[in-house]
């Protein structure tokens, strides 16, 4: 018999080129981050020398990573909460069967699908521009006046807004779909027999739907938090973190103090404080997976 | 009561297309913005007192031919479809053995093996970006396209390899194991009887991490830094802007050519794409 014909042997090869692939390219880069925090590395200088916690102290001291970090939780928990309610109201309507369905879900797939940065550049044309058409439509119907058009990213509230908004536009699309498919699973006969039984819309999407589907929009939601905690195209395609810091996140501030300001060391240690949330996440995914797979 | 019923069925009915239409107006809108924008004269677009929405001049070609002619956006295409390309392929070799292996070879470590590959996914650029720019300088690739090929695999085969597990765990066992009691041995059942029927995973596998790498920014940001070697995700945006100026016109362009062959292939393959998230929470 020959060695690879063994299965114990086969499965092995077949999958340790990948393995090593990603350790060596997720794994190696991690421990490196780790390493690069505790001392003084500058991008243009090959020497460096170890300072032990300083840069995360200084980081905590820093007004501007505070305020990051302050914008990294509002950015994602505000635009998760709306990405999650609008995501089950357009999976619902998405259930019905319509004319032009196959149409209107293509349309409603597009943010998603195209490469964020280019969908967000459209959107700073749109807002942040002398010629705004956002603006224009809101003035044609009489949200603001001819000379009270908002400047979205001269006010720190509207900036805020906006970036949490083409955020939600972004990821809207993806946790309707994934909350599709969770509807889609749930068998007819039990939505037959709640109508059976006399439950009306609203009482079967909150006594029947909404426990079922649980697992499902936990999985989207956790899904969403990682991709709107990690962002930074968004937020630097739209205004750079600015006005004055009032968008900047932990992703971003790292780039601009890592790659753009070339304190390695700093935005390296910026960037691991990332990581705990990530950690939370990747837990909770595991319960669930556990969980489901028990039932 | 027979009418106040159809009555109500009617209202339902036209709060679900209301209800459709207005989300996909508004998530559509900067398509459709692109799409006039790429058209409208350079008059049209910078006058206060036109509508935006509607065409107030005659359409124009000039913001496309300018796009073409007088930008690196061609040779942005080309460098997203070379190191798509090559990404693919990478992805493709280590995937595919490891994502057939781990529905069928494992056993009992498949399954948390398996997961653990996916949680690899979970692991955002913004975490790694930093060290990684380390690394591609201490292996002399900044600003070269190879830096691209080289780290976009750890996030493409992370996630191809979950896909293309569910895919083959979905293929009955019986198949390969009928060609192995004729004498047939396993790695050959792969090669002759597995891959062919399951051209469909395969190709959804080479769709999602061609579309990965062409949304991807963060990487090539940070370590591309010279036009001529960016890629569309990052040359449109950041280099059709000169100064305070930017070429609107054809950026909208830009967006719309890159977006849209993006999204049809994304349609084409989305219930696999679902499946590759959904992990396990839906049977």
């Amino acid at each position: 018999m020959r060695l690879l014909d063994r299965e114990g042997f086969l499965g092995p090869v077949m999958i340790l080129p990948a393995v090593l692939y990603v350790l060596a390219l997720v794994g190696v880069p991690f421990c490196l981050s780790l390493y690069l925090a505790l001392t003084d590395a500058k991008i243009a200088s090959s020497e460096l020398s170890f300072v032990g916690l300083e840069n995360f102290r200084s980081a905590l001291a820093s007004p501007t990573f505070i305020k990051s970090l302050g914008n990294t939780f509002i950015f994602t928990f505000v635009s998760q909460a709306l990405v999650l309610v609008l995501g089950k109201v357009l999976a619902t309507c998405l259930t019905k069967d319509f004319v032009g369905k196959s149409v209107l879900r293509f349309l409603i797939l597009l943010p998603w699908v195209a490469p964020i940065s280019l969908g967000t550049i459209g959107w700073k044309w749109m807002l942040d521009s002398l010629y705004s058409p956002v603006n224009w439509v809101l003035q044609a119907l009489h949200v603001v006046g001819k000379n009270t058009w908002p400047m979205w990213f001269g006010e720190k509230d509207l900036a805020m807004a906006a970036v949490i908004a083409v955020h939600v536009w972004r990821l809207l699309p993806f946790s309707a779909v994934i909350i599709l498919a969770g509807l889609t699973s749930i068998p007819r006969e039990i939505n037959e027999a709640a109508d059976v039984d006399g439950a009306g819309f609203w009482r079967r999407e909150l006594y029947v739907v909404l426990p079922l589907q649980r697992p499902i929009l936990f999985v989207a939601g956790l899904f969403g938090i990682i991709f709107a905690f990690t962002d930074m195209t968004v937020i630097y395609v739209l205004k750079r973190g600015g006005p004055a810091q009032a968008t900047q996140v932990l992703a971003s501030l790292a780039f601009f103090t890592g790659i753009l300001g070339g304190d390695l060391a700093g935005g390296a240690a910026i960037s691991l404080f990332l990581f705990p949330v990530l950690v939370v996440v990747a837990v909770a995914m595991l319960v669930i997976a556990r969980r489901t797979e028990v039932t | 009561m027979a009418a106040a019923g159809s009555v109500r069925k009617a209202a339902a009915r036209v709060g679900l297309y209301a209800t459709v239409i207005a989300f996909a107006a508004l998530l559509a809108f900067p398509f459709y913005w692109m799409l006039i924008a790429t058209f409208k004269t350079d008059r049209d677009l910078y006058n206060l007192k036109n509508n935006p929405l509607i065409f107030n001049d005659h359409l124009t070609l000039a913001n496309l031919t300018l796009l073409f002619t007088q930008t690196l956006y061609v040779t942005w295409l080309w460098n997203t479809f070379l190191v798509g390309a090559l990404v693919v392929l990478i992805t493709l070799l280590l995937a595919l053995p490891a994502g057939y292996a781990l529905a069928r070879l494992t056993g009992r470590w498949g399954e948390p093996l398996g997961i653990g590959i996916f949680l690899t996914y979970l692991v955002p650029s913004t975490l790694l970006f930093i060290p990684m720019s380390r690394i591609v300088a201490i292996l002399g690739l900044q600003d070269s396209l190879w830096s691209l090929v080289l780290v976009y695999p750890s996030f493409t085969i992370p996630f191809c390899v979950w896909l293309l597990m569910g895919f083959f765990k979905s293929i009955p066992k019986d198949i390969e194991e009928a060609a192995m009691v004729d004498g047939c041995s396993r790695a050959r059942a792969i090669v002759q009887i597995i891959m062919p029927i399951s051209l469909a995973g395969i190709l959804s596998a080479v769709i999602f991490a061609f579309t990965l790498t062409i949304q991807e920014f963060t990487y090539a940001l940070t370590f591309i830094t010279s036009s001529a070697q960016q890629t569309v995700s990052v040359g449109v945006p950041t280099n059709l802007v000169r100064g305070d100026v930017f070429f609107w016109g054809s950026l909208m362009a830009a967006c719309l050519i890159t977006s849209v062959p993006v999204a049809i292939l994304y349609n084409l393959f989305l219930d696999r794409f679902i499946a590759g998230f959904t992990v396990g929470a839906i049977k």
